[in-house]
């Protein structure tokens, strides 16, 4: 063999080998937070944990079932918020984005998916909770809109530039509309994609801390007012996890794995609306 | 004052330019399409054949800088005209394209019935009908007829640019517009082509654009030679192959050039 050949091997292994350990350090900080997770997390986690409301400090047992509700409720709406506006940004990028005001809204987009989400926390508490005088759920939901719109809006469009120009151009030559062109044959061909980004999205801001804790504040007890300050897991977490007591501690563990929990399910719907669109692609 | 339109001629260009911005693709093409004959335009790669076709159903225009000069005639009446709507206008020309194009989220039939539903709510058993008559008109019904709720996609590559010849007949077009149908296909998808071209040519105007001189002869009753932009020659299928008048026309199809 060539000492050439013999060099290319040996740089060939060196950086094959390099790769693999560094992607072991990356899995392994994974498998390290969950495990620790499990371990820590996983005794606490029983029926009251799940149904009861939190107790006050110094007395055991209690749950979070006003987290996990608030959690649900504060997300769900910022996807409603968010959703449709980002979404809809997204098909005018893709459709309609090539001038001016499409070169701006990408743009803005950009910076925004850039943007500290404690900064848009304070901006959320500037226009809603200040104006309206309290603390609201309804602030939080904003505020974790306002973080999914520009990431739905580039993933968006990236879908539906996906889409072949030969599918659009069969629609229009069949007497569509442009605006029918669009929804029904672009927007229903990259759906899979779309809904892939969307749930993405969710399961990003759902463990947002920062804008929650001067919008939605965090409640005490169970409340599904949207007006209302409201408790959600994260925000749970950081207060059981800096309190002085065992028992918040404990709690806080268990809290964090359910939250890891609902965002891993959420992925794992994204995955499979994934394996779905390649399925229908074959 | 239009003239009274002629009961023979379908559809009719007159001093057609077709324009990307400032330059033209297609120059000063006036041109007669005869109801119920198959027209095939060959020439060069580049020469704006399929630019003129695609003026023919105003889907040029939608092109970055497209726009035109000239007037196009369909029964006599200008297509161009600001009171004819594009959109309305496409239902009553379907167009092939090279590539098979099947809305992938569509089944069969919604892919067939997808022209039809975009006029607006016809009843089921209309829809029904006009969905198996396109299928039998574009020789695929017994292949599919068994699966047509099944996607569109798990057909063959011929099956697929047969199932877009049925969802641009299903709207009951006057013309067919085919834009290198074949070009994507074997053989045997090849020749089911044009024997459809041969059926079809029965109620449907139509016009193929084409790469191919044998299919050309093979399918179409008069052929028009572009070059560059020009309209070169246009004549019966069988005198424009055996003695074409241009000597452009003759250089090309005994493939001296192009």
């Amino acid at each position: 063999m060539s000492a050439r050949r013999l060099r290319r091997r040996l740089v060939s292994g060196t950086m094959t080998a390099l790769v693999a350990v560094l992607s072991l350090v990356a899995v392994l900080a994974l498998m390290l937070i969950l495990g620790h997770l499990v371990a820590k997390g996983a005794s606490s986690l029983d029926w009251s944990f799940f149904v009861k409301n939190p107790v006050p400090a110094g007395q055991s047992g209690g749950g979070v079932a006003n987290a996990i509700v608030g959690t649900l409720i504060i997300v769900g709406s910022a996807a409603l918020i968010g959703l449709p506006i980002g979404i809809g940004t997204g098909l005018y990028l893709a459709e309609y984005g090539s001038g001016r005001l499409g070169w701006i809204v990408r743009f803005v987009a950009d910076v925004l998916n850039g943007t500290p989400s404690i900064v848009v926390g304070i901006f959320a508490w500037t226009w809603l909770v200040k104006p309206m005088g309290h603390f609201s759920a309804l602030a939080g939901s904003v505020a974790l809109a306002v973080l999914m719109v520009p990431m739905l809006a580039r993933t968006t469009e990236e879908m539906v530039r996906l889409v072949p120009h030969s599918l659009r151009e069969a629609a229009l030559a069949l007497g569509y509309p442009r605006w029918r062109t669009s929804l029904r044959v672009i927007a229903r061909t990259a759906l899979a994609g779309i809904v892939t980004g969307c749930l993405v999205g969710i399961a990003r801001v759902a463990g947002e801390t920062a804008p929650l804790l001067f919008t939605a504040l965090g409640n005490l007890n169970f409340s599904t007012s949207v007006l209302q300050p409201m408790q959600t897991l994260s925000l749970q977490i950081y207060v059981y996890a800096t309190g002085p007591f065992d028992e918040w501690q404990r709690l806080a563990w268990a809290a964090a794995l359910v939250l890891m929990g609902l965002v891993l399910l959420l992925s794992l719907t994204a995955r499979w609306a994934i394996r779905q669109r390649h399925g229908a692609a074959r | 004052m239009a003239p009274p339109a002629d009961a023979r001629l379908q559809l009719e260009t007159v001093r057609l330019t077709a324009l990307y911005g400032r330059r033209a693709a297609v120059k000063d093409v006036s041109l007669m399409f005869p109801r119920h004959t198959v027209t095939a335009l060959i020439g060069p790669s580049g020469c704006g054949k399929t630019t003129f076709l695609r003026c023919l159903n105003r889907m040029h225009e939608l092109s970055e800088g497209g726009w035109i000069t000239g007037r196009v005639l369909l029964d006599g009446e200008d297509i161009y005209d600001p009171s004819v709507d594009a959109i309305r206008l496409r239902r009553r020309i379907g167009m092939v394209f090279q590539r098979p194009t099947p809305f992938p989220t569509m089944s069969i039939y919604d892919n067939v019935a997808a022209g039809l539903r975009v006029n607006g709510g016809r009843p089921r058993a209309e829809v029904d009908a006009a969905v198996e008559g396109a299928l039998r008109r574009a020789a695929l019904w017994d292949e599919v007829k068994d699966r047509l709720r099944h996607s569109a996609l798990a057909l063959s590559g011929g099956q697929q640019q047969r199932l877009c010849v049925a969802r641009a007949l299903a709207p009951e077009p006057d013309v067919l517009l085919l834009d290198e149908p074949t070009a994507s296909l074997d053989p045997a998808g090849t020749q089911r082509i044009e024997e459809l071209c041969h059926e079809l040519k029965t109620r449907y105007t139509i016009c193929i654009v084409t790469h191919n001189l044998q299919q050309a002869a093979r399918v179409s009753d008069y052929t028009a030679f572009f070059y560059l932009g020009d309209l070169i020659e246009i004549g019966r299928t069988e005198e424009l192959f055996t003695k074409p008048t241009q000597e452009h026309t003759e250089a090309y199809i005994t493939g001296r050039f192009g």
